[in-house]
């Protein structure tokens, strides 16, 4: 998901983190100035930055498309969704600033390499069909997770979940609606869009993260309501919602070993490659370095535009100071 | 990551950002930004926000010149860690409304 | 007077078209996320308007172009924005210094196209001067925070002003055909525009403490298509791509 593999701490204990946990089963809402367990506020941390990060730096893979959009209409929908990217990142920096940490410290832990984002953002964009499996697939599988996730613990994080699952309703439709037209088009264009499905699916599926069945990150992180579901329950989930709709475009999910099995009526799926996965995890996915530079270069290049804005700031206020000073 | 070290932190200040929109209704807590000074922060607020709809109104304050309650009644287990509510954006609900503005 | 109309509208929708195409180019690079997300707007914003200007020339044209076409199938050499849109952002000074330079003349000419006697035009003007009029007034501040705020923003916002200054005249240009439409009440002569922009200009880069420089040449060739910048082509290349390379795809 667009937080994956997140540690999650408990290193309290006691009768505080008992009560802690009655509020958290009568659905409660844990706000800002509650008390928390330590372990708590650093998992949100972790998982509430991670998915911001995620937004942000999935400006990227769809930003390389906006200057090649094939229609004003394309461009107009496809800007405002990158556009909605980084409003959503926004949102959450800000859920996570009210756990006591600043955009611009979560800001250096992803650019130094320190705090991780989504592995999806790794792979590249390589034709105007990506820009619709990525709408389709990727956003489809994040709506999978972020729609629960507007009923988890944490109030601030609910809140932009909330907010932000609003927004996106049409940031899948769009993607499939690329499909559609790439399926009903040109030979040319229906060898784009499954050569798009071909290389974005197994990279979907990853998003979920390994099976954490076992896990005893995942089962603090349940107990907790900052994780709703298990990470296979959201795969099946999604792998059964979305053959159906590789069937109406025509497209062939790229898996031998896909059926649907007539008793549980769920599909049977091929797992992906999880080397790959922590490869990516790693630094070491097709797009790692280039994502990372891109951000760098952004925040670096921007540094004299932050500072030089404040400092106007600074002025203005020390002059409206010193004419106050001055009429008295 | 050029002069991070030698530069003094520079983060634009945290504004919380309250709208009225168009049926009379009193300003409500939308979110929050970052932004040099209360000037920007209304042109932020426009553009994140509001996507610059036409007659709304907006209030912007700074985080940190809140000054909120403690979550009293509840028990010595709630102690407040913070006597303001800086770095608390989201605290107030975020109105249903607010996405047809 | 068709040719004129024509012309005049591709001007419109060219320089909106260009200029949106640049802003966009910002998407996911900008200094800070809140500056992202308002750069988009104003991107979408003169993307939009392109749609209404472009396709009002089609419909003016009328050889069965669509504003897709205007804006995919033309060469450069039949573009009619003004150099200073086409230029590369350069840093995010040198991208708000135009946009601001733009935004000054553009509302500007706005404000006189809301009273065309041409409704079509003065229903696109009245709709995207509620937009611009908001551009002009969030680039001026940043203009005047950059240029007033540290030393080295304001040596940028110098260097900025000083290398763009000479690409505003072209907005500025007036010519034969502008003289047709002025005639039948449909446009302004652009030279008449140059007094409230420059008032504005003066206010603005006043406040940003930058000088403006005395030369009084202007680069021309846009908005006559006679010589375009260079740089025009690399845009259109990427911009044109998908429907140059897949002709007569649908998507």
């Amino acid at each position: 998901m667009y937080a994956q593999m997140v540690k999650s701490e408990n290193t309290d204990n006691g009768p505080e983190l008992d009560a802690f946990q009655v509020r958290i089963d009568a659905g409660e809402k844990i706000e800002p100035k509650d008390w928390m367990p330590a372990g708590y506020r650093k998992t949100l941390i972790r998982q509430i930055s991670q998915h911001a990060h995620s937004e942000i730096v999935g400006q990227l893979p769809e930003g390389n498309w906006i200057t090649r959009a094939p229609t004003l209409e394309r461009k107009a929908i496809l800007l405002a969704k990158v556009q909605d990217e980084a409003g959503h990142g926004l949102y959450l920096y800000c859920a996570a600033e009210t756990l006591g940490v600043s955009r611009d410290e979560l800001t250096e832990m992803l650019l130094d390499g320190r705090m991780k984002y989504s592995s999806i953002f790794n792979y590249p964009t390589l034709t105007w069909a990506d820009i619709g499996a990525i709408g389709w697939l990727v956003d489809g599988a994040a709506i999978m997770n972020q729609v629960p996730l507007q009923r988890t613990s944490y109030g601030p994080y609910a809140r932009a979940m909330v907010r932000i699952c609003k927004e996106e309703s049409f940031h899948q439709r769009q993607g499939y609606d690329i499909m559609m037209k790439m399926a009903q088009g040109s030979d040319a264009q229906k060898r784009m869009a499954q050569d798009a499905l071909n290389r974005y699916w197994y990279p979907s599926l990853m998003m979920f993260g390994p099976s954490d069945k076992e896990s005893v990150h995942s089962a603090q992180s349940m107990k907790w309501r900052i994780k709703i579901n298990s990470n296979d329950e959201l795969r099946q989930k999604f792998v059964d919602q979305t053959v159906p709709q590789a069937e109406y475009l025509g497209l062939t999910v790229p898996d031998d070993n896909l059926r649907l099995n007539p008793e549980t009526g769920h599909y049977e799926f091929s797992e992906p490659d999880w080397s790959e996965f922590f490869e990516v995890l790693n630094g070491n996915g097709p797009c790692n370095k280039e994502r990372l530079e891109a951000r760098n270069k952004a925040w670096d290049d921007g540094q004299w535009v932050r500072d030089g804005m404040m400092a106007h700031a600074r002025k203005k206020a020390a002059r409206a100071a010193a004419s106050q000073v001055a009429a008295e | 990551m050029s002069d991070q070290n030698t530069s003094p932190r520079t983060e634009w200040p945290l504004w919380e950002i309250f709208i009225r929109g168009q049926h009379g209704m009193s300003h409500r807590h939308v979110g929050s930004l970052h932004a040099p000074d209360a000037e920007m922060a209304i042109k932020n607020a426009r553009d994140v926000y509001t996507r610059r709809n036409e007659g709304v109104s907006i209030w912007v304050v700074e985080a940190e010149k809140i000054t909120a309650s403690s979550p009293s009644d509840k028990g010595p287990m709630y102690e407040p860690s913070q006597s303001k509510v800086y770095r608390h954006p989201t605290f107030f609900d975020i109105p249903d409304d607010v996405g047809a503005m | 007077m068709g040719d004129h109309l024509f012309e005049f509208l591709l001007r419109q929708g060219d320089n909106t078209l260009i200029l949106s195409h640049r802003i966009s180019e910002w998407c996911g690079h900008a200094p800070i996320i809140e500056e992202d997300i308002a750069l988009a707007n104003i991107a979408l914003d003169l993307l939009g308007q392109t749609q209404m200007w472009l396709g009002l020339a089609a419909e003016v044209e009328g050889a069965g172009r669509s504003a897709d076409d205007l804006a995919m199938l033309r060469d450069a050499w039949d573009f009619r924005n003004s150099i200073l849109v086409e230029r590369p952002n350069g840093d995010f000074g040198q991208t708000m210094m135009r946009q601001f330079l733009f935004d000054a003349y553009h509302v500007e000419l706005l404000n006189r196209l809301v009273s065309s006697a041409d409704e079509r035009i003065a229903a696109i003007a009245a709709k995207s001067l509620k937009e611009v009029e908001y551009h002009v007034e969030r680039s001026a501040s940043i203009v005047i925070a950059l240029g007033d705020g540290s030393e080295e923003s304001h040596a940028r916002m110098q260097a900025a002003l000083d290398d763009q200054w000479t690409f505003a005249g072209e907005l500025f240009e007036t010519d034969a055909g502008d003289h047709a439409l002025n005639d039948a009440g449909i446009a302004p002569l652009p030279s008449e525009l140059r007094a409230g922009f420059n008032a504005r200009a003066t206010a603005v880069l006043g406040d940003a403490t930058l000088i403006i420089p005395e030369t009084t040449f202007a680069h021309s060739g846009g908005r006559s298509g006679k010589r375009h910048s260079e740089h025009l082509g690399h845009l259109l290349t990427q911009m044109q791509w998908l429907q140059r390379a897949y002709p007569g795809a649908t998507w």
